[in-house]
């Protein structure tokens, strides 16, 4: 199995879910996630696993739901606008506190955008995936590699605390092709004894829902699940730090901006500026640790999105507003130069850094 | 002699709903069904958001609650994985005929092996009353204060008639509880949707012709009387689609 493989990163994503134990897919047409129905029609009828074409992007997530409630491992996969499709659902979903995985391979936008590569899904992700108090668990893989990795991490967290969780991913990850080596499968689905799949008249009815008429009901049940939030918030952060052990301009960015961001840091460095990359890897629960940790040594921060700046939010709150957060964001589908970058770090450089 | 007593798949405990609405009778009828068949222990429910929200409670078999309208996609995504169980969805008006109208109608052209039972009562009972898919011209409703008027609003929508044309439906009936007759035709129904699900055969959808009292402003004997004098005209009762009719020929 640990054989290497040149793949798109939509399809290495769908067959690490399926070699995860993803038994129902349900999707809908949308570049640039388009491949992962694709492959799944194919991969799922060798596999004894469910592919089905639904009606709509609601439909879909309502299926994941369907299948979730029944105790299988289940994904659906859309772009920017189908992912607001979704929202409803999903809300549903952490409500009931139900497992599944859910792919967003960002496009440009507001409405229908553009097909190109796009980080301005951030904040439905991490902060407002739908209506209500709750969140998700937020995953940005950076590589073809991590598209397939992640995939298999997605289905244990979901399993493991009881949510939906996300694959934020953009359409460059989606598209481009690059090796990968699909990790071994070590972890087994756990019991779900609260599915409901019949109860063959062994136990009492199990009842999946998110209605509470009573506000103290409702209430209590939201502190539950935040109960639970705090423990993935102390469990799960994740970051990816590059040369940040003694620098003193710290770009970060996420997914396809980090790979941008760590030619430039190199470039930086090869020029004598201690620059360094931190790389979040969850963005919900976002990795606080990484900058706090940096926060005294550094001179500046720089924000590098596909965006036009949506986490610079969160590095603001990590870093406590303790040093200047600066931003660096090209949007509606254009990719930023890692010479853009480069430049915007020289300036930060002799802007925050005179002895 | 027949011992009158209440399904062992439905709860033991009072129903929520207005004195005269019909939900309680089709609740009964479906238990009795999954009573008789003794198929409690492996059938998942499906139930709406409407008056029908809490079934869960009621219905002793597993339930998931779904999202307004959304009901046959969430039992699509039950029966794909779990095959072998029985999975129906209680839906009224408004969530199966206006918000939910794709699902159910890809649903059904999909020939999903799911029964639909469907209460059309002319009316939004949980929000008070405003006007439904199913609203008759004429109809005064909270949204619909001088009667719904076609040319505004619109015309009523016939499901039964509308699910039949699609070749994957395979049963479709539309039944009333308005009279003992019909509510044992009713029965006999819905015991033919879950036996068509038995056997495989595809989608099937029973629509209830229902009352309700309360947001129709009569008392329960006017509401049964409507149902006879100005819903069935415009909703005839009968079987509109029947693949093991058609096998048999």
């Amino acid at each position: 199995m640990s054989e290497k493989k040149l793949m798109k990163g939509n399809e290495a994503l769908a067959e690490a879910a399926v070699r995860a134990g993803c038994k129902c897919y349900f999707g809908y047409p949308i570049t640039p996630q388009t491949e992962i129905a694709a492959y799944m029609s194919k991969r799922m009828a060798k596999s004894g696993g469910v592919f089905l074409q639904a009606e709509s992007e609601i439909a879909a997530i309502n299926m994941v739901y369907g299948a979730a409630s029944a105790g299988v491992r289940a994904m659906t996969s859309s772009s920017s606008p189908g992912v607001s499709l979704k929202s409803e659902g999903i809300s549903y979903i952490a409500g009931c506190d139900l497992p599944c995985v859910i792919v967003n391979v960002q496009r440009g936008g507001p409405g229908l955008g553009g097909i190109q590569p796009s980080q301005s899904d951030y904040y439905m992700a991490a902060k407002a995936g739908g209506h209500g108090d709750f969140f998700m668990i937020v995953y940005a893989p950076g590589s073809v590699q991590e598209m397939a990795d992640f995939a298999v991490r997605a289905f244990d967290t979901a399993d493991k605390y009881r949510m939906p969780v996300m694959i934020l991913s953009d359409g460059l990850l989606g598209q481009m092709m690059e090796p990968v080596v699909f990790p071994e499968i070590t972890e087994k689905a756990p019991e779900k004894p609260w599915a409901c799949v019949g109860h063959e008249n062994k136990r009492k009815h199990n009842i999946v829902n998110s209605l509470y008429l009573v506000p103290e009901d409702l209430e209590n049940s939201n502190r539950e699940r935040f109960k639970k939030y705090d423990i993935v918030k102390a469990e799960l952060p994740e970051a990816d730090c590059y040369l940040t052990e003694d620098a003193e301009i710290i770009v970060t960015g996420y997914g396809a901006s980090a790979r941008i961001a760590r030619s430039a840091v190199n470039a930086a460095r090869a020029e004598g500026i201690k620059a360094g990359l931190i790389r979040p890897i969850t963005l919900w629960p976002f990795p606080e640790k990484a900058y706090a940790d940096t926060v005294d040594r550094a001179k500046a921060y720089l924000v590098v999105e596909m965006s036009m700046g949506q986490m610079v939010d969160d590095v603001r709150l990590a870093t406590s507003c303790k040093r200047p957060v600066e931003f660096f964001g090209r949007t509606g589908g254009v990719i930023p130069k890692p010479s853009e970058v480069l430049e915007k770090i020289r300036e930060l450089d002799k802007k925050y850094n005179k002895a | 002699m027949a011992v009158y007593k209440k399904p062992e798949s439905m709860a033991d405990i009072p129903l929520h709903f207005c004195p005269g609405c019909s939900h309680g009778i089709v609740h009964r009828l479906v238990c009795e069904v999954i009573d008789e068949m003794g198929i409690e222990g492996e059938t998942v429910g499906v139930c709406p958001v409407g008056c029908a929200v809490t079934s869960y409670n009621y219905f002793n078999c597993d339930v998931v609650a779904a999202a307004h309208g959304r009901a046959p996609a969430v039992a699509t995504g039950i029966k794909r994985s779990i095959p072998d169980r029985f999975v129906f969805t209680y839906q009224g008006d408004g969530d199966l005929a206006a918000i939910g109208t794709a699902e159910a109608v890809h649903s059904a052209t999909r020939g999903e092996n799911i029964t639909v039972i469907f209460i059309n009562n002319t009316i939004y009972g949980m929000t008070g009353g405003q006007m439904a898919p199913t609203t008759l011209p004429g109809q005064v409703t909270q949204t619909t204060p001088f009667g719904r008027d076609p040319k505004v609003a619109g015309y009523p929508v016939r499901i039964c008639e509308l699910i039949s044309t699609l070749t994957g439906t395979a049963y479709a009936e539309r039944v009333s509880v308005d009279s003992p007759a019909h509510i044992n035709a009713a029965k006999k129904a819905i015991r033919k949707g879950f036996e068509v699900q038995k056997a495989g055969l595809g989608f099937s959808i029973i629509e209830v012709l229902s009352t309700c009292p309360t947001n129709w402003g009569m008392t329960p004997v006017a509401a049964v009387e409507r149902v006879r004098s100005e819903m069935i005209p415009y909703y005839p009762l009968g079987v509109y689609k029947d693949i093991t009719e058609s096998e048999k020929e």
